[in-house]
């Protein structure tokens, strides 16, 4: 081979060896970081027909049942339970709320499944909007598509 | 009156860009030179009627004219006055009408700042630029209209600015990232330009560098203040989420970087033409797909206000057109463009092209963490989120040959470099690395492979950056010597300089900040990092168009009193909404940072408590990589008017401009 095609060659290989190294670094970071969501009836149910495992990381979202948020009284953990069109799970936090959760809200949580369908939470998020719903959620609830709450734009 | 006049000075600016979007092009195409000049007198125009509409809309904000939709929606006649200017873009139609004033802005200043360039040239460019603002302003007149009128049932009063926007952040972050957004047009248009004239050469580069300088640096700076407003905002003390949003501004900077590189061979080895034709393309592709993301509502995330799918499909639409266009151009004309230049295997050519795999590779990992859970969702194959962890590893994996090239490849030459020379240098750098970060890690009692990483590549650019500077100046530090080193060059070091502070912050607060959630009764003291922090109390707080409360947190440290913070817990009466004020005690070791929460049953207050060492860091460290991509355009041999027109036919032969000296 010529010098100029050896370089030639040494640039393309190097490059394929780099994409195919990010490539496969990529999905293994991607396979264990994909947190997939669920509403509380597709935790007791299934979603897909298939129900998540116990010690599983998922995202849940949910509307914060009235009356069922617990604090405890010597530390800041705090349980709550969500519901969405049947069944309740409980999730499970310790720390600070977020400003705008508030009961009977939409709030998604971040975390792990545990025995008897309780989550323990380490991210709690609530939207700066009271009428905001989840769009995953509002989805599964109205079981319509791209069915947005009826505010005005602007107002967040 | 003051809305109908900005209104149709709106459609003024439409008309003189689809002006500017057919004769100019026309002219350059057939060499008329009366159609290429009126290229520079219709930006002029284009700039000045956007100009008006945004000052007119500015009025009817200070003025409360809330029979404006937009108006009504953002403000209130209770706001204080700064905010009322700042609402302007405070909302989805204002911040388009904003986007289009920097638009014309860049435009009207490539008029301004192009004498010495060529007329064919400058009309090809500001004809692109014109192509593209068609686009623009049919979106913003049919589809985002900020003029629109509630008129005969307007409200008495409006619905207040989105309280998470009223603050000084918000003032300036917008329009830095636009800024620099739009600002990638303008390499766009240059890049298109040399496609279709065929010249792409050391001239050219030197044209487009120091715009794609300043698009670079204010982008620098947006992203830095969005990253410091969600750090003291939001009350999380986070300063970076992996947010679509952030990812959608981080993308543009990511392949930025990479253009400002390839440029720099460009210019000075005629090489990489085509692949810098591509980065150019794809900045601003990726500017597009940033607002796209951001406007369409198919994101969930802080920044996803005023969302509208029809919005979301024009631009979608005006997104297809720019990249399929540009890419279709480039396609059909790319392979005129020969880069010649041989270069050995060492060498810096290779060294500055492995950093544009890195940068390309990175831009990658983001692109597809922010657009998969959108793909997976539309496949129906159910919601997913990607977690940080996933941004966080791979970037870990990239930073380390990334940073160790930016040791090496300023110490190189071009064409060819022989290891071994710089032996001395790369040792003596590792040491000095390996030691500051031991160092490090002992001064903060604990060792983190993290930091180690981290602080080790962050001292190793440093170090090497100093020692290119004694390499150039024939090792003596003397001020007659640094003086010789152009502005380009010290451009270049205050960027590796600032990145190296960035990633000493990055690595030290993400592992060693400390972070405590209590409860805390009033005279209740609570030590975290040597720091005791002891809680006096609630006061109420009045504000004009809030109410609510602070907690009062004194601190001391071994006794001394260090600072006494304020946690605000803010209640907007207009939109219902509560909002946390963080009180944050800053200097360049550490920040202390206090967030107040709800109060419990029992009386007391759940209160989160941060100390954040070096955390500072990483901003002013993007502010210095800003400045030294300021001072690089800043460079005598941009300074075209003047010596362009001197030198133009010398300029192209010589390649590396008086001032470096060569090694």
């Amino acid at each position: 081979m010529n010098p100029r095609r050896k370089k030639r060659m040494f640039a393309v290989s190097s490059v394929v060896a780099v994409i195919a190294a990010a490539i496969g670094l990529m999905l293994f970071a991607l396979s264990q970081n994909i947190d997939l969501f669920y509403t509380p009836s597709e935790i007791l149910h299934g979603k897909d027909g298939t129900r998540p495992t116990v010690g599983q990381r998922l995202r849940i979202g949910g509307m914060v049942v009235e009356g069922s948020v617990e604090r405890a009284d010597s530390s800041l953990d705090v349980s709550f339970d969500l519901v969405d069109t049947g069944p309740t799970v409980k999730v499970v936090y310790s720390g600070i709320l977020p400003d705008l959760f508030r009961e009977g809200q939409g709030i998604v949580a971040t975390g792990v499944l545990q025995e008897g369908n309780v989550i323990r939470a380490d991210e709690v998020l609530a939207k700066h909007d009271e009428e905001y719903m989840p769009p995953e959620l509002a989805e599964a609830m109205i079981g319509i598509k791209h069915e947005k709450p009826q505010y005005s734009q602007g107002t967040n | 009156m003051i809305a109908e006049l900005g209104h149709f000075s709106l459609v003024l600016a439409l008309l003189v860009s689809m002006l500017m979007s057919i004769y100019p092009l026309w002219g350059a195409h057939t060499g008329n030179q009366m159609y290429m000049a009126m290229a520079r007198p219709l930006s002029v125009g284009l700039f000045l009627f956007t100009a008006i509409a945004f000052a007119c809309l500015t009025y009817s904000f200070v003025t409360d004219d809330f029979t404006l939709s937009y108006v009504a929606h953002n403000s209130n006649s209770l706001l204080p006055i700064q905010y009322k200017y700042t609402a302007v873009w405070g909302g989805h139609e204002g911040s388009f009408l904003l986007w289009v004033l920097m638009f014309s802005g860049w435009t009207f200043a490539v008029s301004l700042f192009s004498k010495a360039i060529p007329q064919e040239m400058v009309a090809r460019v500001l004809g692109i630029l014109g192509v593209v603002a068609v686009g623009f302003y049919l979106f913003i007149i049919i589809a985002s209209n900020p003029f629109e009128s509630l008129l005969p049932f307007y409200p008495v009063d409006g619905r207040d600015l989105n309280p998470l926007l009223q603050d000084i952040g918000m003032i300036i972050h917008p329009p830095m990232l636009y800024m620099g957004y739009v600002g990638f047009s303008v390499a766009f248009a240059f890049a298109l330009a040399a496609l279709l004239s065929g010249q792409l050469d050391s001239v050219w580069a030197r044209w487009a560098r120091p715009w794609t300088q300043a698009a670079w640096a204010f982008l620098s700076i947006g992203i830095a203040l969005g990253s410091w407003w969600a750090y003291y905002e939001l009350g999380w003390g986070g300063w970076w989420f992996w947010d679509p949003v952030e990812n959608a501004s981080f993308m543009p900077w990511l392949i930025g970087t990479a253009l400002l590189h390839s440029l720099a061979v460009t210019e000075k080895r005629k090489l990489f033409k085509s692949w810098t034709i591509l980065l150019a393309i794809a900045a601003f592709s990726l500017s597009l797909l940033g607002t796209f993301l951001v406007r369409s509502g198919i994101l969930i995330s802080v920044h996803s206000f005023a969302s509208d799918p029809e919005r979301g499909l024009f631009i979608l639409a005006l997104l297809v057109t720019v990249i399929g266009g540009s890419l279709l151009l480039y396609g059909l004309r790319a392979s005129q463009l020969k880069s010649v230049g041989r270069y050995g295997l060492v060498s810096r050519e290779v060294m500055l092209f492995g950093n544009n795999v890195l940068l390309s590779a990175a831009t990658l990992v983001v692109l597809l963490g922010t657009l998969l859970p959108l793909v997976h969702k539309e496949l129906g194959m159910g919601s997913i989120s990607i977690g940080e962890p996933f941004f966080n590893q791979m970037f870990t994996v990239l930073i380390v040959p990334f940073a160790f090239l930016m040791g090496v490849g300023p110490l190189s030459r071009w064409k060819k470099q022989n290891l071994v020379d710089l032996r001395n240098q790369l040792v003596m750098a590792f040491i000095i690395a390996i030691l500051g970060a031991l160092a490090i890690n002992y001064s903060y009692d604990s060792l983190a492979t993290i930091t180690l990483l981290g602080s080790f590549l962050s001292i190793w650019i440093a170090v090497s950056t100093i020692f290119e500077i004694l390499q150039r100046t024939g090792n003596q530090f003397s001020l007659s010597s640094l003086g010789k080193l152009s502005r380009s060059h010290w451009g270049m070091v205050l960027g590796h300089l600032g990145f190296a502070i960035s990633i000493m912050g990055i690595a030290v607060t993400s592992h060693f900040t400390t972070e405590m959630e209590v409860r805390m009764s009033e005279g209740e003291t609570v030590a975290l990092s040597g720091y005791n922090f002891t809680f006096k109390g609630i006061v109420s707080i009045e504000g004009q168009n809030y109410s609510g409360h602070a907690g009062i947190v004194d601190i001391h440290k071994d006794g001394d009193f260090v600072s006494s913070l304020r946690a605000e817990k803010r209640f907007y009466s207009v939109q219902r909404s509560t909002m946390t004020e963080a009180g944050i005690d800053s200097n360049l070791s550490r920040d202390l940072f206090v967030a107040l929460g709800e109060q419990l049953k029992d009386g007391s207050w759940a209160l989160r408590l941060y100390v954040k060492p070096l955390v500072t860091w990483i901003w002013i460290g993007a502010f210095i990589m800003a400045f030294g991509a300021f001072l690089s355009m800043a460079d005598k041999r941009y300074r075209l008017s003047k010596f362009a027109t001197r030198k133009k036919a010398v300029l192209d032969n010589n390649a590396v401009p008086q001032g470096v000296p060569q090694q």
